[in-house]
């Protein structure tokens, strides 16, 4: 049993425990284990511990019945506790500011199913609903809208994609194929993800950034070894063979912090920031660093450093 | 975690279930094993169980079972301690199936994965089952550590106070905040509420919120006004102002790509090697920033504060 499971977190999973082999009226212990997401040696443990509570009105007697012999569970006496406990106010809410986050999304094709679950939810958890209009999740569709919507079809027919990618770092359009994989929505932003045939990778693109898209009539031919990017470990890890880049921003130039993952931040004094930062393209601290001007001096490289005086320069020449 | 604990709680939770009755504490401690002998050490304990009891949403009821009773009592309504039952269509618990993984990771995943095991315990679905690999995934993250604290403030309507670092400022400050809820707007996490000091509605970035986010007050002590939307509270603080000035450019033919998407016109060789843009703009700040960071193949030509403003950012790149 892990250490980490309270006295109190143990009672919840009991009392959802008795309610899902009651509703099942047989299930298996390795099913079982599976679904709360314990061990088997666990799950034996909260069995016996069920089986053992006992009260006294005034007479000593046992509430719970049950057996698991053979690895079947069955619960033949769970008085009052027969049916979960309703949704705790977090519960409620974190699976209805999900719904509501799906329904933003785009390509979302099960709009009625969303919006039926939503309203039976809502019923089911009563007062515990009501917090979770307190918890907004928007999601950001500006330019992605119609493309989503493509992108699924693109998916449900196993069909290759023709893209016009606008890639900011380098201030250019890109033309690529794409066999796509999935579609994703992380930290507000809808992606797809798609094996580039130019890259010769998987890769993923933000639909704010698709300057058109074509829905090709080749199927698509994803290599059999390909990869999904993990999306809990975070989109942008960067490659060792990145250039490590320093910058210093001014109070007004630490939203940079924000916007771009940082390897590190210091605090410098009177609210400066001293990040460092790896990009695969020093083009695009480049331009950050003209954005910046004075709220932000690249430290190193002394080439990139180098590279930020000559743009400068050159900029100020056509005002001459 | 101790057993015997969960004993008692299971106990308890059972005992108070069975009984229309309201049963008071000694009645309680006759009937659930593992109560101390000691008046004082019973109490204390008794008090923490009913606090477990419903911080994890028993609905633990206090009440007398006649006027005369000295003494009030406790007991749990069935009818409010159950989950009402809940049937999902297939498709329904397919989408369920995917709300439930939206957290995976972030501060309520744990919470989505409790309610998902309530829903399956109570029979809802016995098929809620996402494909390892849908073809779309959403994800909510919770990077900023003032999200737990805020969230549970706005659950339980308590005030807060912690240090915020402005846009632009050299250092935090300290703000106390009645807050009406949390709001993720194109992935970036705000809280909105009252600020107490400045008598005003005001809308807060989590990424700024430096150390700590403390308690001020009890919970129940906050008043959301009646017709509050959060959402557009947030949305109002974060839009962009509206575009009422025009720029003219001149941007080196086949370069700033992302300066023409949003172009209201563009005359193709307006000079040799020069294609000439016009943009609508609100901030001049902002838009001299973007225009800037295209380097040596845009050029402002009109109005004249934009184009010293962009001046000025490049020669502040050669500081």
């Amino acid at each position: 049993m892990s250490a980490l499971v309270t006295s109190t977190e143990r009672l919840q999973r009991l009392l959802t425990l008795v309610p899902y082999v009651v509703s099942r009226r047989v299930v298996g212990l390795t099913e079982t284990a599976a679904a709360f997401g314990i061990k088997e040696r666990d799950l034996v443990d909260d069995l016996n511990l069920l089986w053992c509570v006992e009260l006294r009105s005034p007479d000593p007697y046992c509430p719970i019945d049950l057996s698991y012999e053979g690895g079947e569970i069955m619960v033949s006496q769970a008085e009052s506790i027969g049916r979960p406990l309703r949704l705790a106010v977090d519960e409620a809410s974190a699976l209805l500011v999900a719904l509501r986050m799906l329904a933003e999304v785009p390509g979302i094709e099960d709009r009625s199913a969303l919006t039926r679950l939503i309203a039976k939810l809502e019923a089911a958890a009563g007062e515990a609903a009501a917090a979770s209009a307190q918890l907004a999740v928007q999601v950001d569709i500006h330019n992605g809208d119609g493309y989503a919507d493509q992108i699924r079809q693109a998916l449900e027919q196993g069909r290759r994609l023709h893209l016009r990618y606008y890639v900011p770092g380098r201030d250019e359009a890109t033309e690529r194929d794409v066999d796509p994989m999935r579609l994703l929505v992380v930290e507000g932003r809808p992606y797809l993800e798609g094996y580039c045939l130019r890259a010769e990778g998987v890769r993923l693109f933000r639909l704010d950034r698709v300057l058109s898209l074509t829905v090709l009539d080749t199927p698509a031919a994803l290599p059999s070894d390909v990869e999904h990017v993990d999306v809990d470990a975070g989109l942008f890890r960067p490659s060792e063979a990145d250039v490590q880049v320093t910058i210093e921003l001014s109070p007004a130039g630490r939203w940079v912090a924000e916007y771009y993952p940082c390897e590190s931040v210091a605090e410098l004094p009177d609210g400066r920031l001293r990040v460092v930062l790896r990009t695969p393209d020093t083009g695009l601290v480049r331009r950050l660093a003209l954005r910046l001007g004075e709220d932000g001096k690249v430290v190193s490289p002394a080439s990139l450093v180098a590279e930020v005086r000559e743009a400068a320069n050159a900029a100020l020449a056509n005002y001459a | 975690m101790s057993k015997r604990k969960t004993e008692r709680l299971l106990g308890l939770v059972v005992c108070l279930l069975s009984t229309r009755r309201y049963l008071t504490a000694e009645q309680i401690r006759a009937a659930v094993p593992g109560y101390p002998e000691g008046e004082d050490v019973f109490k204390r304990m008794f008090e923490r169980d009913k606090e477990d009891l419903r911080d994890l949403g028993v609905p633990l009821e206090t009440g007398l079972n006649n006027p005369f009773d000295e003494e009030a009592g406790y007991r749990i309504r069935q009818q409010a301690y159950e989950l009402p039952e809940l049937h999902l269509a297939a498709d329904e618990a397919a989408v369920l199936g995917l709300a439930a993984r939206v957290w995976q990771r972030a501060e309520l995943a744990g919470a989505a994965a409790g309610a998902l095991l309530k829903l399956r315990a109570s029979g809802a679905e016995n098929s809620v089952d996402v494909p390892a690999q849908p073809d779309i995934e959403p994800r909510l993250g919770t990077p900023e550590p003032a999200f737990g604290p805020l969230w549970e403030a706005v659950r339980d309507r308590r005030p807060v106070r912690f240090e915020y670092r402005a846009a632009g400022r050299s250092a935090p400050q300290r703000r106390e905040l009645e807050p009406w809820g949390v709001v993720n707007r194109r992935g970036r996490w705000y809280v909105a509420g009252w600020d107490r000091a400045r008598q005003a509605t005001r809308v807060f970035r989590l990424s700024r919120i430096a150390g700590p986010v403390k308690f001020s007050g009890q919970p129940g002590t906050v008043t959301v006004p009646p017709g509050t939307d959060v959402r557009e509270l947030v949305k109002d603080w974060d839009s962009a102002p509206a575009t009422e000035h025009t720029a003219v450019l001149r941007v080196r033919s086949g370069a700033g790509v992302g300066l023409r998407r949003g172009a209201a016109t563009v005359t193709d060789g307006a000079a040799p090697g020069w294609d000439e843009v016009t943009t609508r703009y609100g901030d001049v700040g902002w838009f001299a920033d973007y225009a800037a960071s295209f380097g040596a193949d845009v050029v402002v030509l009109e109005p004249p504060d934009l184009r010293e403003a962009v001046i000025a950012r490049l020669k502040g790149a050669l500081t």
